[in-house]
């Protein structure tokens, strides 16, 4: 390289901890940016459609798809016969979820055919010529429904004690029982699931998957198929949004594709319209929380007992760790001194339920503001005031013990709470609001300010791991892979940035590729919020094994010591020389220097015992709070939110403008998933919520007037995770909640805050309107 | 009679025969052309993914609209200007204003919604240099986004704003131009377009329109396409033959008389918008709440009308103002009060051969009161749970005449003549309202469906009668999300 032209810089181009754009950006706004449907078709590329059950639960008596097959177009119809090994799709292996229902059916929507045709618009009209002949057997769609009928749970339940709530229940000054029932989601990720296999050679087989979880479709088509997962390679460069949605869902569109392509050695895509997608792939749990709770006059809790009921849907897909984080996550920020929680993992006759952003998380969080906000009105305080009196203690103040065993060590709740009540003036306009509220009939105005703490890493520990792929070619590019997956989040960008520090190179010097079962193997969902955590820690140690072997050889051939050897901006010092990046890289390929590894993490101290409810299941917790101001409509339950507030902690960002993006995006969610977002089945078991006409995600107009979101800098994880960063995914999801809790305290004026409004979730504007019928009745 | 239609598409001057009546723009775009930047999301007209441009000339002056091409129907767009995503960075790749400043201030996050949302910021951006949150938040009411939160986008709508179009834009700068060649592109003559033994049919008049629908008796009239698009994409109706209407500029005249104000049955939402904010606007503020921007682009009053839904927005807020309707047929017009349109669930006084031609709204006398109350789970872009309109004269503070109609209570729009009754020649005090309120049970036995209980339904009605009291009682109170904003 000629040296002239070689000008040393300061700092580097996308370093860690600075707001860099996703690096998609210019593709998406640009309609560049390829998501699965929009990859060049291969040539003599047939199209699938699902053939679904129009009955809750029943016997499949005939199945009469004759005149589906006859269809001009149709190329064939595959049943539960057609499926080459096991006609199982159950993500943990329970061996409870068919591929296509052979016998009966078990929920409305539920997968019995499926059509292979010329297009798709043909296959979608032949799927609707099946005479299907079905007797009835009874069904439940709901929680109570399935008390009611004595429902088995679809996975051994969960407990977790500690203490003696048992006795100590009792000896409490004062006691208080409730219910509270919390809505499922749906995920309304923009693009639909999508599988496209196109077949290889042998046993091979090449899928093109809209999937949090390549790995797991790898296994899924290598079980269905009964091939190895060496035979198989699924591929994913983006997600038009997964939240959850697409950990385990998306395997069965990729079982059917594979199952066509092999069949007819043809290229075969499954994309269902948004009716059927939100049909046939489940949602989050809905839950019903039945607590009882002793506490003070101050209200300081004593006790607690909560046996957390969830619709799981007919087989266990994600249940058992989605009830089991509900749990998890029930104490909120609080801690309990005598507590008992039971999980009701309960089978219905609905979609199976599954991962959402939280993963049980935020229905067992809401259930412990619930309990504070029973004991706040109980007690005629401020709720704020009880949440602080319970906040878990600092290291040795004999308040760090969660239900779960684990100590609280770096809690920083309280100062959290602390900033934003202060920053948002809370005390001054919560006494303004009741001010107003006294002088106003119609309108009432309330405002909370609750706080969120979440535990990171999987409770299954044997997913804490990843690997990650660095090749530096010799002309100084950098390729990237790692068992991450995008789905909008910016997790190729927060790990490029990873990378481009680590070798201190302006990160356009590094190639973002497709996640890839044929890179990295063996990796687990981009989920739990730990794809940053798990990825970039494994890429930052294939960095570390290819500078490790750079430095050697430098300091071996400019004859220094390796202590004399530093990555600097774009070069490299050896001793008092400075060498560009791309001459040193060069020397090193002549040299026979292997410029490729392959990274590996996992994650420290976690471990979990499920049977005896003991353990340290997370590596650390991420703390966040917000306040939202509410005004209702107390003729029609309408509402607006009129400002929120939020501080969340992030640790030591890796990029402030990506997480401030989570951050809000997850709001908004959590927002809408207590407020406007019901799912809504019938008494026939079919969920008539199955589009965005009937399924009301919040707009623009919907988000808070006024909505100021800040990062709590001055954080750093106390674990030396990535630059000492926190994972983002998850933890703000639950900032919803003061949303929902402002509204209730507007709810509660209409009684002079006497009583507990007890609002169910989603606060639509009719459970709103009937609160306060309720209330002004008693 | 020609068998083809013509359109610009980007650069592209295409003219096509080769399409059935219901093929959408959608998969027009994405399968013919390859053009994959415009997404679907849910091929109803809610998601906004699959938002593009569609130019058209009104009144000889070239308006840009953006559009859902997921239930537009190919067939609508003869001697149109399609503009996708694709269209709008500049040949060296340099980013268009609106991209930039979504990409600046991390707008998109997924990225599928995204394409959509550039083509309403463009649409708003072209129409309203220096739009207010409000107009922001109205113009991306027809575009969901499950990843930002959206604050970024309004952010990005903001900084768009800070350029303007130049010579170089790729709509604005060759805006005569396209002007010139849509003018040349448009039919007179009906064209009939022939696929698979199914056509599509565009009367080149009113006259000619009269003329095809005597002749077809199973045709389905198409105006925006907003309902009977689903009709297509969700219940894979065929439709044949299928009636295009949207290009007929009779349809299109929106007149204010002396008398009143005469809406052709082709305004769309958007196109009465300024006018009825101005003259009516409680029935202006409505508008602002029906569907998203795309669908007010498209969908018209007369086709809210005319397919008889018994939760359309328009009818029972119109019933209220006391309109009038007129159907036309090769035999001529007949008029009617509005309300005498809907006889059952289903069933509309519409013979063979008719078509809505028009509507008539008198004018709200001097004194009078009028206001409309759409409930709906999520406030903007949703089917409401209950929408009604409630007019009110006053003779010496006694009740001279009380028209209120809803919708969502009952098989069709309906008039709550029990409580108009009780209130009727009644002083307009809170006790008469109150007294009136328990009529409603008489009115409407409501369902129960995932939109509402009929319990929820039933109280909320009774609410707003008390709402309009007090509102006609200078007592309003009303959430407002931009209280300091002119309505």
């Amino acid at each position: 390289m000629d040296k002239t032209t070689f000008s040393p810089a300061a700092t580097i181009k996308g370093p860690m901890h600075s707001s860099l754009r996703h690096d998609s950006a210019h593709k998406h706004v640009t309609g560049a940016a390829e998501y699965i449907d929009d990859i060049p078709e291969p040539a003599g590329l047939l199209h699938g459609a699902l053939g679904l059950s129009d009955r809750a639960h029943a016997e499949l008596i005939s199945v009469d798809l004759s005149e589906v097959a006859a269809q001009p177009g149709v190329i064939c119809v595959l049943t539960a016969k057609d499926v080459p090994s096991v006609n199982d799709i159950s993500s943990g292996g329970w061996h409870d979820e068919p591929l296509m229902a052979e016998t009966k059916v078990e929920f409305h929507g539920q997968v019995i055919f499926a059509v292979i045709a010329e297009t798709r618009d043909i296959a979608r009209r032949a799927a609707r010529k099946a005479k299907i002949e079905y007797r009835d057997l009874p069904h439940w769609s709901d929680i109570d429904g399935a008390l009611a009928a004595n429902a088995p749970c679809v996975i051994e339940p969960m407990v977790l004690h500690r203490g003696a709530p048992e006795t100590e229940m009792d000896k409490a000054p004062r006691r208080l029982q409730g219910t509270f029932r919390v809505g499922g989601q749906e995920h309304f990720y923009l693009e639909s699931h999508i599988a496209l296999a196109i077949p290889g050679e042998d046993d091979e087989v090449s899928i093109w998957c809209s999937t949090q979880h390549p790995s797991e479709v790898q296994h899924i088509v290598g079980h269905v198929m009964g091939i190895p997962s060496n035979a198989i390679t699924v591929n994913v460069r983006r997600m038009g949004g997964g939240f959850g949605g697409k950990e385990t869902q998306g395997n069965q569109f990729a079982a059917l594709a594979t199952i066509a392509a092999k069949k007819l050695n043809r290229a075969v895509k499954f994309r269902p319209d948004r009716d059927e997608d939100m049909t046939a792939t489940g949602k989050r749990h809905d839950f019903r929380v039945d607590y009882d709770l002793g506490f003070d006059d101050e209200g300081r809790i004593h006790a607690v007992e909560a046996t957390f009921a969830a619709r799981c849907g007919f087989s266990a897909d994600l249940s058992g760790p989605v009830t089991d984080r509900a749990l998890f996550h029930a104490d909120s920020s609080y801690f309990y001194p005598h507590v008992r929680f039971a999980s009701k993992p309960l089978k219905t006759h609905t979609v199976s339920n599954t991962a959402f952003r939280g993963f049980g998380g935020p229905q067992g969080l809401i259930a412990g503001e619930r309990f504070i906000e029973d004991i706040a009105y109980a007690v005629g305080k401020d709720p704020l005031e009880i949440r602080k009196l319970n906040f878990y203690g600092q290291p040795g103040s004999g308040r760090t013990l969660t239900p779960y065993h684990q100590e609280v060590a770096d809690n920083i709740i309280a100062r959290v709470v602390a900033e934003l009540e202060e920053s948002t003036d809370y005390q001054a306009r919560r006494k303004a609001i009741i001010a107003y509220n006294k002088t106003s009939p119609v309108l009432r105005k309330g405002i909370a300010l609750t706080p969120v703490k979440f535990g990171i890493s999987f409770t299954m520990t044997a997913f804490n791991q990843a690997g990650a792929l660095v090749h530096v070619y010799n002309d100084g590019s950098i390729h990237l892979n790692h068992g991450g997956t995008e789905m909008g989040q910016g997790l190729y960008t927060k790990v490029a940035q990873v990378v481009a520090d680590a070798f201190k190179v302006d990160i356009d010097r590094v190639k973002i590729t497709a996640t890839t079962t044929g890179k990295v193997p063996n990796t687990s969902a981009t989920a739990a919020s730990s794809g940053t955590d798990l990825n970039g820690m494994a890429a930052w140690d294939a960095c570390r094994q290819i500078k490790a072997r750079l430095v050697t050889f430098v300091a071996e051939t400019w004859k220094v010591a390796e202590t004399e050897v530093e990555f600097l901006p774009n070069r490299i010092r050896i001793g008092a020389e400075e060498v560009p990046f791309n001459e040193v890289i060069r020397k090193a390929y002549f040299a026979r220097i292997q410029l490729s590894a392959a990274g590996f993490y996992k994650t420290p101290k976690i471990h979990w015992d499920r049977k005896a409810g003991r353990g340290h299941p997370f590596y650390y917790f991420a703390y966040g709070a917000s306040c939202s101001e509410v005004t209702i409509d107390t003729l029609t339950g309408e509402y607006l939110v009129d400002r929120t507030d939020i501080l969340h902690d992030v640790g030591r960002s890796l990029n402030p403008d990506i997480d401030k993006g989570q951050i809000e995006g997850a709001f908004v969610q959590g927002m809408g998933w207590l407020t406007t977002e019901e799912l809504w089945w019938d008494g026939k078991g079919r969920l008539r919520t199955h589009a965005p006409s009937t399924y009301k995600i919040p707009l623009a107009s919907d988000r808070p007037k006024v909505f100021n979101v800040r990062l709590a800098e001055w954080s750093e994880n106390a674990e030396p995770t990535i630059g000492r960063s926190k994972a983002v995914g998850e933890p703000p999801f639950m900032l919803g909640i003061s949303v929902f809790e402002a509204l209730s305290m507007a709810v509660a004026s209409v009684a002079d805050y006497r009583i507990c409004p007890r609002l169910d979730a989603p606060a639509t504007p009719e459970r709103v309107l009937m609160a306060v019928e309720r209330l002004k009745a008693l | 009679m020609s068998g083809c239609i013509r359109f610009i598409l980007n650069e592209q001057e295409i003219e096509t025969g080769d399409f059935g009546p219901t093929d959408t723009l959608l998969d027009y775009l994405r399968l013919n052309r390859r053009l994959t930047g415009t997404k679907e999301g849910c091929a109803e007209g809610d998601c906004g993914a699959c938002t593009v441009l569609v130019g058209r000339l009104v009144g000889g002056r070239l308006v840009y609209e953006g559009v859902n091409a997921c239930i537009r129907f190919l067939g609508s767009l003869n001697a149109t200007h399609i503009v996708t995503v694709e269209h709008l960075a500049a040949k060296d790749g340099a980013l268009h204003p609106v991209q930039k400043a979504m990409v600046d201030c991390h707008g998109s996050q997924c990225g599928f919604c995204t394409p959509g949302f550039v083509m309403s910021l463009y649409g708003l951006w072209l129409a309203n240099p220096k739009p207010s949150r409000e107009e922001i938040e109205r113009a991306l009411q027809g575009n969901l986004c499950r990843c930002t939160g959206y604050e970024a986008i309004i952010k990005a709508a903001e900084q768009a704003s800070l350029s303007r179009p130049s010579a170089s834009d790729p709509v604005y700068g060759g805006h005569e131009k396209v002007a010139a060649r849509l003018e040349a592109l448009a039919a007179s003559e009906t064209v009939v377009v022939e696929k698979d033994g199914e056509r599509a049919i565009l009367p080149g008049s009113v006259a000619e329109l009269c003329r095809v629908l005597a002749e077809e008796a199973k045709s389905t009239i198409v105006a925006g396409s907003t309902d009977t698009g689903l009709w297509v994409t969700k219940q894979m109706r065929k439709l044949d033959p299928v009636v295009f209407i949207n290009h007929l500029p009779e349809l299109q005249q929106l007149e204010v008389r002396d008398d009143g104000i005469r809406i052709g049955a082709g305004v769309t939402y958007a196109a009465a918008f300024d006018t009825l904010s101005r003259e009516i606007p409680a029935f202006g503020a409505l508008i602002a709440r029906i569907g998203g921007q795309q669908v007010r682009n498209m969908g018209t009053i007369g086709g809210n009308i005319a397919n008889g839904s018994p939760i359309g927005d328009t009818p029972p807020a119109l019933i209220a103002l006391g309109a009038i309707l007129t159907l036309r047929s090769a035999a001529g017009t007949r008029t009617m009060p509005l309300e005498s349109y809907f006889i059952a669930y289903g069933k509309q006084d519409r013979n063979p051969g008719e078509f809505v031609e028009s509507l008539f709204i008198p004018h709200p006398p001097k004194d009078s009161h009028y206001a409309v109350y759409k409930i709906s789970k999520r406030r903007d872009e949703d089917i409401s749970a209950a929408c009604g309109g409630f007019f009110l004269e006053l003779e010496a503070g006694s009740v001279k005449t009380v028209r209120i109609a809803f919708g969502g209570m009952a098989g069709t729009p309906k008039r709550a003549s029990a409580v108009e009754a009780a209130l009727m020649g009644q002083p307009w005090t809170e006790a008469t309202v109150k007294a009136a309120q328990p009529a409603f049970d008489a009115d409407y036995q409501p369902l129960t469906d995932w939109r509402a209980t009929a319990e929820y339904r039933q109280l909320t009605v009774k609410n707003l009668l008390y709402r309009f009291f007090l509102e006609t009682t200078g007592q309003k109170q009303e959430l407002q999300r931009y209280p300091d904003a002119a309505e």
